[in-house]
């Protein structure tokens, strides 16, 4: 048992740590590079974001809609596919929030007004997600190519409705929801105030717990792993492989399309074109960084919001583009320190020592 | 009883030693102070348990990676911790388990792969066909230079692999497992190429588990055992429960007994297939009009070179693979229609041929390996019964001595034998009718073996339908009631296991004869 913790720690817990620390070395050095001080850049980073209250109702806020499409992405490989296009699935999501809570008459108590939204936004990630499902399950076509193409197809068409038949004059988005708005934490915990964070939080943290138990702990989940590790063994214990995979981008679909909540009821009100700003892909980090385990997930959610939003704080010190430099960084730095990549550099290593 | 370690009584000087040899790999220490002594000009066997520490001496020999401790002489001079390149300089070559050939060039082509020949700076093709034709003709070892390798059989292929070592002027020749992927005739016109490049002046240090192929061949025998070296011993002077014992510390018994194949009740046949045709991946009737019947307490033993239909057949029994006729049926019951899982319920076990690619999830616990295919036995609603899985593992892991004992280390920790045993487990402990083993004791060692056959046994005295496919022929005499003889995807003889012997089966292996019978 203290073998299979060490391995554990050895493995999820090590690699992210590394990344930072790795991130840590090459920010000092940008950052000396613009002639300041690291400790004050750093301890700026952090007073805007966890520090005060507003800095940190934002990084949950943006924490909030990484966690759904890094969880969509996480679900993708778990069951050993690449979802890319996680971003125009969260953008379906949100729209199709926005266009429940546009039809719902006025005054629709929130019990019902809010669940039909988020169902709504679930089904419209789900969809966008079921196109390369059903294309990889009945035809085997790679789900990377079909994502990626289907995130231009998904951004053209909203921004066709959007612009063409739904736009208020001047703008690029929707009318305010008539239902299923979420309120803000700050009506709740007033010094939030200002922030964007709202009560999605909570939804997607039930999210991220259900996504943890489906995986863990439910039998669709035991073959959905199996299917992503060994898809012949998955076949061999009777699972229907091509089932599998499609369900599984359909779960990740409404994972993205869920995140779209977080700006559409909660934030705006109301739809945008735009708005997923490249959350969709961003997951793609947070699931790499979070080993696809939803708390991981959670955790490199709350990291690259951190970033983000601490990019604007120290923008005053230092360009805000070091931030990006350091997302970069981490993902490289997770990318090779993942045990596969890690097994093979040693061997590398031990051969060349044989040399001599 | 092992032997004292003692060099045998040379008069020969000595081509490799090594000693006090330790390597690890993390925390698994696969060679701990290993020894080796072989003189000029002997076949000379390396034999152990998988996972005592063969390869990895072998590979430090080659110089893939050096040791931790220890030295390594060739020639009476110190070269430990030398390099590949150094290594095939000085004439030390490694002949690869498997292959590594290009497919689309000439077998001269392949030869003379890094060192080719050239003439104004391009490749003389003429040249490299000659030398190869020329090392052909001293070496005793026939292919022809100029075919693509990809139309050789595989002991052809194995031929080129070893014309590849000597051509870069090998005088110690290293091989892994050389056997494994041959027919009995392959596997005789091997040791005779061995012998006479041994009779060259060469050294052959041969790594293998099957104890007659070396008795048949070897002269000298080093025995390893969880990384030491525990015996070394002159051919002549042992048996292969000798040489077992060392292996395994304790007496074996090596399973070699007749079955008992008495009159059976001629009831309705346990596993019944009928005119089965399937296609494989690249073969139209890769299994072609086959029929047969299995009786409750009876093994059908399946003998055949691989990638004659063996595989094809499995899977579309165990329903991975679609029939494209033919009939199946299971108890009475026709199974042709039914998906894996049905197949399961109705009473059909399987122990896939590929623990690692179908039978396990390597890196699911024991516990979650030990419900693969049934799990839809161990829930309570959507969820898995925890608890249940829990109980389950905990009684198979006591029952069939899987080790190390802890239900949630990943099947992939385990080794060969214990991975096995999982699928053996598992697949012994549902209900069952009929059970397809397949390759059941591939890659395992001695000890677990003996265990696998055991259990094999008590399935059929308990009154299974057992469909034994297996690449060792004398697994397949061991074990059968009758032995079905499969090439070109048909059953070309069924012979009851009295009849049978190697001798006798070899030729329906290779196509040399056919007699189609019912």
């Amino acid at each position: 048992m203290n073998a299979t913790l060490k391995r554990t720690i050895e493995e999820a817990v090590l690699p992210p740590l590394v990344a930072l620390v790795v991130a840590l070395i090459v920010g000092d050095l940008l950052i000396l590079a613009y002639g300041q001080a690291p400790s004050a850049v750093w301890r700026l980073l952090i007073d805007g974001t966890w520090g005060n209250a507003y800095g940190f109702g934002q990084v949950l806020y943006k924490a909030t809609t990484l966690t759904c499409t890094g969880l969509a992405v996480a679900m993708s490989l778990r069951a050993g596919l690449f979802n890319i296009g996680a971003e125009g699935q969260l953008a379906a999501g949100g729209f199709g929030a926005g266009l429940a809570g546009l039809a719902l008459p006025a005054g629709t108590p929130a019990f019902l007004a809010v669940p039909i939204c988020v169902m709504a936004a679930m089904l419209c990630g789900g969809l966008v997600g079921a196109v390369p499902g059903a294309l990889r399950a009945k035809f085997g076509a790679h789900e990377v190519i079909v994502t990626i193409m289907l995130n231009f197809i998904v951004l053209a068409l909203l921004n066709y409705f959007v612009s063409a038949k739904l736009h208020v004059p001047e703008t690029l988005h929707t009318p305010g929801v008539h239902a299923g708005g979420l309120p803000r934490l700050s009506n709740l915990i007033g010094v939030f105030h200002g922030s964007a964070a709202n009560w999605t939080i909570v939804i997607v943290a039930l999210a991220a717990v259900a996504a943890w138990w489906f995986l863990f702990k439910t039998r669709a989940g035991y073959e959905l792993r199996a299917v992503g590790l060994q898809p012949d063994a998955a076949e061999y214990a009777g699972v229907n492989v091509g089932i599998t995979w499609r369900n599984a981008l359909i779960v990740s679909g409404a994972l993205a399309g869920l995140g779209g909540i977080n700006f559409v009821l909660g934030y705006k009100g109301y739809y945008e074109d735009g708005f997923s700003g490249g959350a969709g892909f961003l997951g793609i980090a947070v699931a790499l960084v979070g080993r696809n385990h939803p708390l991981g997930v959670v955790i490199a959610a709350l990291f690259f919001a951190t970033l983000s939003q601490g990019g604007l704080a120290i923008n005053a010190m230092v360009p805000k583009q070091i931030v990006e430099a350091l997302q970069g960084i981490v993902i490289v730095a997770v990318a090779t320190s993942v045990p596969e990549v890690r097994r093979i550099l040693r061997n590398a290593v031990s051969k060349s020592g044989g040399q001599h | 009883m092992s032997a004292p370690l003692s060099a045998p009584n040379d008069t020969k000087a000595l081509a490799v030693r090594m000693t006090g040899i330790d390597k690890r790999f993390g925390p698994v220490r696969a060679n701990r102070g290993a020894s080796l002594e072989v003189r000029q000009g002997e076949i000379h066997a390396l034999v152990g348990e998988n996972g005592a520490g063969k390869s990895t001496l072998m590979k430090m020999l080659a110089g893939m990676f050096a040791p931790d401790g220890g030295t390594i002489e060739v020639g009476g001079r110190d070269v430990t911790g030398w390099s590949t390149a150094q290594a095939i300089g000085t004439g030390v070559g490694m002949v690869h388990q498997h292959f590594m050939l290009v497919p689309t060039l000439t077998v001269a082509e392949n030869v003379v792969l890094g060192r080719e020949p050239v003439s104004v700076a391009t490749f003389d093709a003429a040249r490299a066909i000659r030398e190869v034709e020329s090392l052909c003709e001293q070496s005793g070892l026939q292919v022809p230079a100029d075919r693509l390798v990809a139309d050789l059989s595989v002991g052809e292929a194995q031929r080129v692999e070893i014309l590849k070592t000597l051509y870069r002027g090998a005088r110690i020749l290293l091989l892994d497992e050389p056997t494994a992927v041959l027919s009995p005739p392959e596997v005789t016109e091997l040791w005779n190429v061995l012998r006479r490049v041994r009779d060259g002046g060469a050294t052959i240090i041969l790594i293998t588990h099957k104890l007659d192929e070396v008795m048949n061949v070897t002269e000298n025998i080093t025995v390893m055992r969880q990384g030491e070296t525990v015996a070394r011993m002159a051919t002549r002077d042992t048996s292969p429960e000798g040489i077992a014992k060392a292996m395994v510390g304790r007496d074996v018994d090596l399973g070699v007994k007749v079955a008992h194949g008495g009159a059976r009740a001629m009831g309705a046949p346990a596993l019944h297939v009928k005119n089965l045709v399937v296609r494989g991946a690249r073969v139209e009737r890769a299994v072609n009009d086959v029929s047969f019947a299995i009786q409750p307490g009876e093994i059908l033993g399946i003998a055949g070179v691989e990638g004659n239909g063996q595989t094809e057949l499995l899977e579309a029994l165990a329903g991975l693979r679609p029939a494209v006729s033919g009939a199946m049926s299971l108890g009475g019951r026709d199974i042709t229609a039914l998906s894996v899982r049905d197949r399961g319920d109705a009473g059909l076990s399987h122990i896939p041929e590929d623990r690692h690619r179908r039978g396990l999830i390597l890196d699911y616990t024991i516990a979650d390996n030990l419900i693969l295919g049934q799990q839809h036995r161990f829930t309570s609603g959507a969820a898995m019964d925890g608890a249940a899985v829990m109980a389950h593992a905990q009684s198979k892991i006591a029952e069939y001595d899987i080790r190390p004992t802890d239900p949630l280390l990943a099947a992939r920790t385990l080794s060969g034998g214990n991975q096995q045993k999982i699928v053996i487990a598992r697949e012994m402990s549902r209900p069952f009718v009929a059970l397809l083993a397949a390759q059941p004791t591939r890659g395992v060692d001695v000890g677990a073996i003996e265990f696998i056959h055991g259990e094999l046994r008590k399935a059929r005295e308990a009154g299974k339908a057992i469909l034994l496919v297996s690449a060792e022929l004398r697994e397949v005499l061991s074990l059968s009631d009758r032995i079905a003889v499969m090439y070109g995807g048909k059953i070309v003889t069924v012979l009851n296991r009295a009849d049978a012997s190697e001798e006798i089966l070899g030729p329906f292996m290779t196509g040399a004869r056919r007699e189609v019978t019912a």
